[in-house]
């Protein structure tokens, strides 16, 4: 009863910030969902990288074709490993109960990942991946600490090592920083590597809201349509209070 | 000779019904011949505006309700599914969410016309008091809709709140277990919060809306003077001040519902999350009873009453003082009619002390609202705590402020 009585009480008071997460400085992912060519690069590294582990299992591959213009037949081609139907949705082969034993936690479904953490933090995660030797996966994440997902990224992005400096704040309190710095590049450079998970992000922000550009462009008319029904409204009014004094 | 048999014809019709249904009267009753001051202004259009939110939400929520799916482990994927799969899906489920912020922002401010202009004040007292009841009904509709898309912010407000319930001395942990249907919230709870929202609420909602309307055309409307109209008829037995409500307040409006669409619209459209306002980052991520969320907040339509429960301290280890501060802050809003005894009723004519006491009250509701969704600190508790007072005080000493204020005369007609 009194634990009980605790626990209610625990959840009335939110937020006691038992998480070291988010408390890293967010990078800006500058995506831009106009950019077809991004998405659709987007689109290769995601089935590529990402869609071995991660599922999205709202998003349709034909849903996709249809929207980043890639051809049906090239979305089968290139873009499906699973011998799978155009209609269906992105799932993986992956038993969920393997993923818990290989990484600890199962790899989350990544159809609204964009929606729930936010872009900008999606393309610092991807740029935070730094070695750990005391981790399983030999990497640990500044954004997301002891994350269970390995750097997939790795090979295009190289390896990056933390550096530790120390200074002083405003207070005299000695604040730690780090940083992350490439010690072995990886096949692209910086620059390339930025845009890729630039790309890759404005895919995944894609997925989490297909219907966006719909979305935008209906509203434009419907908010044009409205302002002109105003106009007609507004001087209905105006005629019919003309006896009221 | 067609439109003589036409006119014959329709007369024929019409009065064939009227004599089995009142429907000349009913029309003329609540809208020809219903005569309402010919002062209102802009606070005036959110009577109207709540009226089509509701019609809106009805209309939305039952065309969700066909792909919906009230099952934890399907109820999350199916809201997606409206959104990708369904024909418009998107746009319905947008219209419903950002719906359900705005059915709140234009009742907070058709409530605040009646702090403005006296309007729960003799003979209106039953008036307020549906209005409130309808108030409370869409708290608990809001409430139960929100855990119906089975993210974690559904999951762990539902969780948050019902506890609340928990914290009632002796049959707290057994009310709440009743209400959950099971230890913690489950299927169990998303099926009875489903049946709640979609079908028990809407019901009494659409009673009390027509209680409320049929109230307020007995009386006749209050306006921003504050003047009772009927009391200046013409030998007509037509109010003086008064029009009739159709065409020149249907007319009036339906601009003042396109305007409202507009905002509707842009938000809809352009920025249906709002910030995290109207849907929350968090609440993409499925519940999950295993992982709490590190900050917790209600939608922003509670913040102000979460923000009084956080401010009140536990006493002797029980929240209870706090959930009875939150529920009292509430219950004192159906009191106003008789705590109000003030000489006059609108704002234009009453003294400095309601002027000043009223926007003291709202400005503390407003910053108790942004309060209740940031982290508790030490100085935030202290601004809550402060507020909190100046909340209940606003009722306390409104039978002494209100007799107590220096009134301007009344004018016998409504000014323009």
């Amino acid at each position: 009863m009194k634990k009980k009585l605790l626990a209610g009480l625990l959840a009335l008071v939110p937020a006691l910030g038992f998480c070291a997460e988010d408390q890293v400085h967010l990078q800006e992912a500058n995506i831009d969902s106009s950019n077809i060519e991004s998405l659709q690069r987007g689109a290769r590294l995601f089935v590529n990288y990402c869609l071995s582990c991660h599922s999205a299992s709202m998003m349709r591959y034909e849903r996709m074709g249809k929207d980043l213009e890639i051809p049906q037949k090239l979305v089968a081609k290139d873009l499906m490993f699973n011998n799978g139907r155009l209609g269906d949705t992105m799932t993986v082969a992956m038993y969920p109960e393997d993923a818990k034993a290989w990484f600890g936690t199962v790899p989350p479904d990544l159809s609204v990942i964009a929606r729930a953490r936010g872009v900008n933090w999606l393309y610092t995660y991807l740029h935070s991946f730094y070695r750990d030797p005391s981790k399983l996966t030999g990497v640990n994440n500044l954004a997301f600490p002891d994350v269970g997902m390995p750097n997939v990224l790795w090979e295009l992005q190289g390896v990056q090592e933390p550096v530790i400096t120390t200074s002083k704040d405003a207070d005299g309190k000695e604040v730690k920083t780090v940083t992350l710095k490439l010690v072995k590049p990886g096949t692209l450079t910086p620059k390339e590597y930025d845009r890729a998970v630039r790309d890759l992000v404005n895919f995944l922000d894609y997925m989490g809201e297909p219907a966006k550009h719909e979305r935008r462009s209906l509203g434009v008319k419907v908010i044009l349509f409205l302002l002109l029904f105003l106009v007609v409204a507004y001087l209905m009014k105006r005629d019919y209070w003309k006896d009221v004094h | 000779m067609a439109g003589n048999a036409t006119e014959k014809w329709q007369g024929g019709l019409l009065g064939w019904i009227d004599a089995r249904f009142p429907l000349s009267s009913l029309w003329n009753d609540h809208l020809a011949k219903y005569y309402a001051p010919k002062n209102f202004n802009f606070w005036y259009f959110f009577g109207s505006l709540a009226l089509l939110v509701l019609v809106l939400q009805i209309v939305t929520g039952i065309w969700l309700t066909m792909h919906y799916k009230p099952d934890s482990k399907l109820a999350f994927n199916s809201v997606e599914f409206i959104m990708r799969d369904v024909n418009w899906g998107w746009l319905i489920r947008y219209m419903h969410s950002t719906g359900a912020s705005a059915f709140f922002i234009v009742v907070y401010l058709h409530m605040f016309r009646g702090l403005l202009y006296g309007s729960f004040r003799k003979p209106r007292e039953l008036i307020w008091i549906f209005g409130m009841i309808i108030y409370v009904c869409l708290m608990a509709e809001a409430f139960m809709g929100y855990l119906l898309p089975w993210g974690q912010m559904s999951y762990w407000g539902a969780q948050v709140i019902i506890n609340l319930f928990g914290a009632i001395p002796g049959i707290g942990d057994s009310i709440a277990l009743w209400i959950r249907g099971d230890y913690v919230v489950a299927d169990a709870t998303l099926n009875r919060f489903f049946a709640f929202h979609a079908v028990a609420i809407p019901i009494v909602l659409l009673a009390l809306v027509v209680l409320h309307l049929l109230a307020l055309h007995e009386v006749g409307s209050n306006n921003p003077d504050g003047i009772e109209i009927k009391q200046n008829k013409g030998p007509d037995g037509i109010p003086l001040d008064g029009i009739p409500f159709h065409p020149y307040y249907t007319v009036k409006d339906i601009v003042g519902v396109i305007v409202f669409l507009i905002f509707f619209s842009i938000v809809v459209f352009f920025m249906p999350e709002m910030g995290g306002f109207f849907i929350e980052a968090n609440n993409f991520i499925p519940a999950d009873p295993l992982k709490t969320p590190q900050h917790i907040a209600p939608l922003w339509y509670f913040t102000p009453f979460y923000a009084i429960l956080r401010a009140v301290p536990s006493m002797y280890g029980s929240a209870f003082p706090g959930v009875l501060a939150m529920a009292l802050s509430i219950v004192l809003l159906f009191f106003l009619p008789w705590l109000d005894r003030g000489a006059v009723k609108s704002i234009r004519y009453r003294g400095n002390m309601y002027k000043g006491w009223l926007a003291a009250f709202v400005v503390s509701f407003v910053i108790l609202g942004w309060l209740g969704m940031e982290p508790p600190s030490t100085v935030y508790t202290l601004i809550a705590r402060i507020c909190s007072v100046i909340y209940f005080a606003f009722f306390l000493f409104m039978p002494f402020f209100t007799r107590m204020d220096k009134t301007k005369p009344v004018p016998d007609r409504v000014t323009s």
